[in-house]
């Protein structure tokens, strides 16, 4: 029996061995443990996704065919979103140059309107930066729930035939809209948002990038993987056109029913991807029908989300003299209906003809003062023959703002930019 | 190998047999639990959620519309305590969770061995016929069940106060879901339940290091100094690749089992890191006790 002495002999464990040598494999036995469990967590996720089945050969043509086709309408599971698109980390800031002023609009309703803090707009807008968990369940076009899992809070979008609801559990506050998603369904996001990010599931990531496919991108199937334990094609997109800042477009495809699994946008400039978005964990099985029932909690505030949305489009209204931050985005709204378009496929660009007071003209005024010094910081200031203005650059989108207030946003560098604002002088 | 060698031990004419451990359990828990120090963590940590909870209480007498608004800053769960009581033990777990309980452990795991060897009183518990690997295990076990006593401590006092100062009723789980009181009662002991499960790694590091000194003080100074530091280390944004093998970095994922449905993926993790911890360090202070001189 092992007493105090543990050099006796009499102890279980070494007849005959020397202590030293019993010690030095007492110790082992930790490094051992520690050895298989950082190699169990080293390798195991290097196994999980690096797999790649062996599937039967599949054209491109064919493969978006089964993406057409997919009819699936019931699943339920776990979305990662990791979007890096080199944004100055701001809450809630969308991404092109027209949603400053939205996320100023958006922190500002934070703290004064203790309704706004639950409208969809504001948190759809956080995805646009870092990482973020999102538990997605749906049951046929009238029935989907999002819930954005946060730490200890969580945000939860509920569409059920016409009811629309929010629930916000950091405030305690519930938005009620009707009039199937007019305010709070995830398919009809603020305009505020770049385009890719508004739908944040795989699969409608996937389709915007095939809507945009034609003569100016190649469209190639590229192996396969294993996305959240499901064989998968890889289908590869890339832009032709050489002005265009995306590199490249990988969706992962379930190859039983055709759902895209996991959209991944690499940037041309390189480094990790702009926008991941995949599923960690998916069940193509009916989700639970409690699922799309809410019913306010007790004690919750319930805003009128159609009322709030009436009132707020007023208040912009007036207040958009004022606030010159505040404009901007209402013109950037307002621009967005009239919204023309140079360009065509990936070098598309948006221009929004200035009303002469562009963002530098705000600088007089109380915000908006504050707003220029910013952009000023954020900005390079280039010159053409357009005249002069700033462009605002991310890994992904760049902005060209001339002095006069027009503003070009494209998926292109910033020479591309240029050149249209000169061709539209 | 220790099954080896408590297969041998069993095999022994004079073995102890496992009742005779239950009973060296039984003491070594009453021992511990007798104690004023022991009796004076206990009684800190009921009386955090008796100041979050008057200081809630004050706040909103004062007309401070609670529920709505605040709701970041502050701890979690606190904008929703003024509805619902039980939501008291959810924020004091919270609040808990990151210092209170984790020292308080570590002073319980820091002491076990090296207090006993500074008291000389080591020497006395080996000759009775247990076995170093035995009374390791004991040890780690009295720890364990104060992260559990602990955590009930501050679980229960929350809900005392929370009932006596605010409505009890539905609660409201993070997905916008209510249920009834009494399943939400559940939900809050299987949270009690999480969190003492998330002490299991400090609870093992403190052992480890209880075994390498003979000052008790020493041990516990070492184990908080080192939970701050990796508490520090892992609110730092550069240090990202690293922090999830720290040990409290999924810490707060408790509040996951108030989703509907729970969330169970950091859950998971949680329990599986602590579990590493438990292992290496439980393992590491085995090697290092079986085999040390002990002289005190």
């Amino acid at each position: 029996m092992p007493r105090n002495e543990p050099t006796e002999r009499t102890d279980e464990w070494g007849e005959g061995r020397s202590p030293k040598r019993r010690k030095a494999v007492r110790y082992a036995v930790p490094v051992a443990v520690a050895g298989v469990a950082a190699a169990t967590i080293g390798l195991v996720p290097a196994f999980a996704g690096s797999g790649s089945p062996d599937l039967p050969k599949i054209s491109a043509q064919d493969l978006i065919a089964k993406i057409a086709s997919s009819d699936v309408q019931q699943l339920s599971g776990t979305v990662r979103v990791t979007t890096d698109l080199g944004l100055p980390s701001l809450p809630g800031m969308g991404g092109a140059a027209g949603s400053f002023g939205g996320g100023r609009g958006g922190e500002q309703g934070g703290k004064s309107d203790d309704g706004a803090s639950a409208a969809p707009q504001s948190k759809l807008m956080e995805l646009a930066s870092g990482a973020h968990t999102l538990r997605v369940a749906a049951d046929g076009p009238d029935k989907q729930r999002v819930s954005i899992v946060d730490k200890a809070a969580e945000y939860s979008l509920v569409h059920n035939g016409k009811e629309v609801w929010a629930y916000d559990s950091g405030s305690n506050t519930a938005v009620h809209s009707t009039g199937a998603g007019r305010h709070g369904d995830r398919h009809h996001a603020p305009k505020g948002l770049p385009g890719d990010l508004k739908n944040a599931t795989p699969q409608d990531l996937a389709k915007q990038a095939l809507k945009a496919a034609g003569d100016t991108t190649s469209v190639t199937v590229d192996g396969t993987a294993k996305v959240a334990g499901r064989d998968a094609y890889q289908l590869l997109i890339k832009p032709k056109q050489a002005a265009s800042t995306v590199g490249s477009i990988r969706v992962a495809v379930d190859a039983a029913n055709g759902t895209p699994l996991k959209f991944t946008l690499t940037p041309k400039s390189g480094g990790p991807a702009a926008v991941d978005v995949g599923y960690t964990n998916v069940d193509f099985a009916k989700p639970d029908a409690g699922l799309f029932s809410f019913t306010p909690p007790k004690g919750a505030k319930v805003v009128d989300g159609d009322k709030e949305r009436a009132k707020a489009e007023r208040e912009h209204g007036k207040r958009g003299k004022d606030f010159g931050s505040r404009k901007g985005a209402e013109d950037f709204k307002k621009g967005l209906g009239g919204l023309n378009v140079v360009g065509k496929g990936w070098t598309s660009i948006a221009t929004i003809k200035g009303t002469g007071s562009g963002l530098p003209s705000g600088k007089g005024q109380g915000p908006g003062g504050d707003a220029g010094k910013f952009l000023d910081s954020l900005g390079d200031k280039v010159s053409g023959s357009f005249g002069s203005g700033r462009v605002f650059s991310t890994r992904l989108v760049n902005a060209l703002i001339t002095d006069n207030g027009t503003v070009y946003v494209g998926a292109v560098d910033k020479q591309a930019l240029i050149d249209a604002a000169d061709a539209a002088k | 190998m220790s099954q080896a060698e408590l297969s041998q031990a069993g095999a022994a004419p004079r073995s102890p047999r496992p009742l005779w451990s239950l009973g060296l359990l039984r003491s070594e828990i009453t021992m511990t639990f007798r104690r004023w120090r022991t009796l004076a963590l206990l009684a800190v940590l009921a009386g955090v959620p008796v100041l979050v909870g008057v200081a809630v209480r004050i706040e909103t007498g004062r007309g401070r519309s609670g529920g709505g608004g605040g709701g970041e800053g502050g701890p979690a769960f606190i904008s929703q305590v003024t509805n619902n009581g039980v939501f008291l033990v959810f924020t004091s777990l919270a609040v808990t969770l990151p210092f209170f309980l984790p020292m308080a452990i570590g002073v319980i795991a820091g002491d076990s061995i090296a207090g006993e060897a500074h008291g000389g009183t080591l020497r006395y518990l080996l000759v009775a016929p247990a076995g170093r690997t035995r009374l390791l295990l004991v040890k780690y076990a009295t720890t364990l069940t104060f992260c559990l006593v602990g955590t009930l401590t501050v679980a229960l006092s929350a809900l005392a106060t929370g009932a006596l100062l605010f409505p009890l009723g539905e609660v409201t789980l993070l997905s916008g879901t209510s249920i009834p009181l009494a399943e939400g009662l559940l939900r809050a002991l299987a949270i009690a339940g999480a969190v003492a499960l998330s002490l299991v790694g400090v609870a093992a590091i403190g052992l480890f290091l209880s075994t390498l000194t003979t000052s008790g003080i020493a041990a516990m100074a070492t184990t908080v100094g080192l939970l701050i530091t990796v508490q520090i280390l892992d609110t730092l944004p550069q240090l990202e690749t690293i922090q999830p093998y720290l040990f409290p970095h999924y810490w707060l994922s408790f509040a996951d089992l108030l989703r509907d449905p729970v969330y169970w993926d950091q859950l998971a993790k949680n329990f599986g890191l602590q579990a590493v911890y438990a292992a290496v360090f439980g393992t590491a202070a085995w090697a290092r006790f079986t085999t040390r001189d002990i002289t005190a």
